[in-house]
């Protein structure tokens, strides 16, 4: 497969610690590719040498195959959208967008501006300043500016973070069929697992400096390599050595054999979240499992008797 | 409650009332009055102390001390900014640099104009310097020149431009510099497109502040200018002492006060959180 | 950050503190021409033994703790009720006085200490350059203190109000308490400017009330004495560390 980004063995140290820890990546061509962790797990840390405004103490860059770590960041053909935008307060909209291509000495302004502005919904918006605009705008104005110097490579710190929570879902869609549209590669980074696994192609999944693993959402979910892996996307119940996804596992009254394995516990709580419930079970003293009811399935209560079960197909083991 | 504020009140406000208000209504009285004899005012009223002011004698007064004044911030701009950049660049070491440039500050304006007096005489540190190294045999005329009180002016209040300055760059967020660098601009554009444009503000506070002091200053070019180079500071001084015309020392006096609060308006309305 | 900006800063710091550093060593030199001759404590042996310089001393002395007490107290008692309830004339008529050139302010009070010579008798002294120095002062203490006031939180004296204390009891058992590090370092903003005012002094002293500023600049103006460069380091570091001090208490959380 063809990378725009490789990162082969980068270090980022410190003199008491160790924020990026000996990372190997590969980035394919028209990725949506997401580095994911917890906040301190180095994923900011690798993005911002990717864009040149920290240096590597160990490693290579490529960027299409160019070693680019001796080149500070205006001389990278990569872009970044900082997650509080970055935009320049006595600057327009419009200024905005234009900037990167004045320092380009670009002939024609007007049409590629223009072009992004639409493509951003940003037609008669442009003569807005940032104190002008809402969090929504500052965020496609910000997207417009480096999209518009037709960047390798376009890295988005935390790019929703700084959005309400109403209208972070909508421009999820929106940034996922941008990136579509513009064919451009982007390397986001979030701590947000659900945006992760919604919007990418492939995600990297990093802890304490380095990568736990790298995989298609899909992969990361249901076959993680670790257990850091297995717990930090979405919740999951250990029963001995098998995982099992809460909604991968049921509740009945009587035992289930066969192709199922099921275990007795004890009902603890339920909490409601709208469209389902989650209710905790005991199984041995300190083993609990969390099932996933539908609303109107849901008939437990606490100090109930019942059994929990799941498909053995369902089981995650780790190697 | 009432009564305690009146009470912590009634001291400052009988002290600006009495030491401060009266006296600048004085003064504005004397400016409309007539010389007396001995000096002193007397009647008639008259707005003859203003229509003085246009005397080219006058003038070339006024317009030096705005062409020094100018100078001075001018030369403290240029000399101010890089250095107040550096401050906010400085990382941990950034208090120890600020306290550099505060403390000589406080420390004793005439001791620090007199400082210059000792490098500058003519038998001072600069010219018994050069001429023991064989460079001048004459000295060279240094103190008692526009030179002299310019450097003056400067050394006097470059803090008043540096502080400000440094006030806003602290405030700017280091990402839109990172941002601009990432749109492909070199540090050099960054300085001009992006740094300079927002310390716009800061350079203005410091730009009026010290173009005000320079305004009013009367120990600098007293004692660098020797009576050469006489600025308003000092043409009011004379006034009131060896040419007792009060009247036209009082003029001059409003004159100063009524350029310097124009000039501060605009920079207070700015500065919204106000320093009281 | 790049080279040439750090030895901008170095040559930029050398202009800041060179003027002095120098005047500073040659206050030791035991010749009288500016030439390096020798180490000696001649012009400090000249300087403590002359009478007039130890009389300004004290005076100036005098009217810097005077007017410290007299400015920090009002001054602060104005931020107070300021903090309570703004007051747009006071604060419009303090700034004021802060932005009007020194060389007006002591015309303008030598104008009224002229009438006040002529209908109450008052003669120029100590007491009228106390007096002036306390008015231009107490601006920069309510500067100060206000700053340090509003990082205050007001629902403090609510509380102790809420618990039975009267107004005067929630000021000075809650409130200042919280100043004191502000006030310190006003007091000691207060006793600089005063203690190194020139302008303003030389127009309202009397001929038994002159000041160490007034002194030195006398000398200054009368032709070189390297007794000035003696006096002038002590007040150098003198002052240098009060200042100091004063910036590390304004900081004091």
């Amino acid at each position: 497969m063809d990378h725009v980004l490789e990162l082969h063995n980068v270090s980022k140290r410190y003199p008491n610690h160790t924020a990026v820890d000996d990372v190997t990546l590969r980035v394919p061509k028209g990725a949506f590719f997401s580095l994911v962790g917890p906040s301190g797990c180095g994923k900011t840390t690798t993005l911002r040498m990717v864009a040149g405004f920290d240096q590597p103490t160990a490693g290579e860059l490529l960027l299409n195959g160019q070693r680019i770590e001796h080149l500070r960041p205006y001389e990278r053909n990569v872009s970044t959208v900082f997650q509080n935008y970055a935009l320049f307060p006595h600057l327009s909209a419009r200024e905005n967008i234009e900037f990167g291509l004045r320092r380009r000495n670009a002939p024609d302004l007007a049409t590629p501006v223009n072009k992004v502005l639409d493509l951003l919904h940003l037609t008669g918006k442009e003569s807005r300043f940032p104190h002008q605009m809402s969090g929504g705008e500052k965020q496609r104005v910000a997207l417009a500016r480096s999209l518009v110097l037709e960047p390798e490579l376009l890295l988005l710190d935390e790019p929703l973070s700084a959005l309400d929570p109403q209208l972070r879902k909508r421009v999820r869609v929106e940034l996922k069929a941008l990136q579509r549209s513009v064919g451009i590669t982007f390397l986001m980074v979030t701590h947000d697992q659900e945006e992760a696994l919604s919007l990418s192609d492939r995600i990297a999944v990093m802890n304490k400096g380095k990568v736990e693993q790298v995989g298609t959402p899909q992969e990361i979910y249901h076959k993680p390599a670790t257990r850091f892996v297995a717990g930090f996307l979405g919740h999951i119940n250990w029963i001995g050595d098998a995982g099992v996804r809460p909604e991968s596992t049921y509740i009945a009254s009587e035992p289930r054999n066969g192709i199922a394995r099921s275990r007795p516990a004890v009902i603890r709580h339920a909490m409601y979240y709208g469209n389902c419930f989650h209710v905790e079970a005991e199984i041995d003293p300190g083993i609990t499992a969390i099932s996933e009811v539908p609303t109107d399935e849901h008939r437990y209560s606490t100090g109930q008797q019942v059994h929990v079960w799941w498909h053995i197909d369902d089981e995650i083991r780790l190697p | 409650m009432n009564r305690l504020r009146f009470w912590c009140l009634a001291p400052a406000t009988t002290l600006l009332a009495v030491l401060f208000l009266v006296p600048i209504l004085i003064i504005a009285a004397y400016s409309l009055l007539s010389r007396g004899p001995y000096g002193g005012v007397m009647p008639p009223w008259t707005l003859e102390n203003y229509t003085r002011l246009a005397d080219p004698l006058y003038l070339s007064i006024l317009w030096r001390t705005s062409l020094y004044s100018l100078a001075a911030t001018a030369v403290c701009l240029l000399a101010g900014f890089p250095l107040a950049w550096f401050i906010s660049r400085s990382g941990p070491r950034k208090s120890l640099f600020l306290a550099l440039v505060i403390v000589p500050f406080w420390t004793s304006f005439l001791v620090r104009t007199y400082a210059w007096m000792f490098l500058l005489r003519d038998t001072g540190l600069i010219n018994s310097t050069l001429q023991s190294l064989g460079l001048i045999h004459q000295p060279l005329p240094l103190l008692y020149t526009p030179f002299a009180v310019i450097v003056g002016l400067v050394y006097g209040y470059l803090p008043f431009m540096i502080l400000p300055i440094y006030a806003t760059l602290e405030k700017l967020d280091p990402s839109l510099l990172e941002a601009s660098a990432d749109l492909g601009a070199r540090p050099i554009t960054t300085m001009f497109q992006i740094v300079i444009p927002l310390a716009r503000p800061g350079m203005l506070a410091g730009g009026v502040l010290v173009f005000i002091s320079c305004l009013g200053a009367y120990l600098t070019p007293d004692l660098l200018g020797g009576g050469k180079t006489i600025m308003i500071g000092n043409l009011v001084q004379n006034q009131f002492t060896a040419a007792r015309d009060w009247p036209f020392g009082a003029a001059l006096s409003l004159l100063l006060m009524a350029v310097v609060m124009a000039m501060l308006m605009p920079v207070l309305r700015r500065e919204k959180d106000g320093l009281l | 950050m790049s080279r040439w900006l750090s030895l901008y800063a170095v040559a930029a710091y050398a202009f800041l503190h060179l003027p002095l550093a120098v005047l500073a060593v040659f206050s030791f030199n035991s010749s009288r021409v500016t030439a390096w001759e020798s180490f000696s404590f001649t012009w400090y042996r000249a300087a403590f033994t002359d009478p007039q310089l130890s009389e300004a001393t004290v005076n100036s002395f005098l009217i810097g703790a005077a007017a410290t007490i007299l400015a920090t107290a009002i001054g602060t008692l104005c931020a107070y009720a300021l903090w309570k309830r703004g007051s747009l004339p006071i604060t419009s008529t303090l700034y004021l006085s802060m932005v009007t050139p020194e060389i007006v302010l002591g015309i303008a009070l030598l104008a009224l200490y002229q009438w006040m010579f002529r209908y109450l008798g008052l003669q120029l002294g100590l007491h009228t350059v106390i007096l002036a120095h306390v008015m231009f002062c107490t601006a920069y203490v309510v500067t100060v203190v206000a700053a340090r006031l509003r990082s205050i939180d007001a629902s403090l004296e609510e509380a102790a109000l809420d618990l039975g204390a009267t107004d005067w009891q929630a000021f000075h058992r809650v409130t200042l308490p919280q100043l004191v590090p502000a006030i310190v370092s006003a007091a000691l903003l207060v006793f600089i400017t005063s203690f190194d005012d020139f302008v303003i002094t030389s127009l309202v002293a009397g001929v038994d009330s002159e000041t160490l500023p007034m002194v030195i600049y006398a000398m200054a103006r009368k032709g070189f004495n390297p007794a000035v460069n003696a006096i002038s380091t002590m007040i150098v570091l003198g002052l240098g560390v009060l200042i100091l001090l004063s910036s590390r208490l304004e900081r004091k959380p």
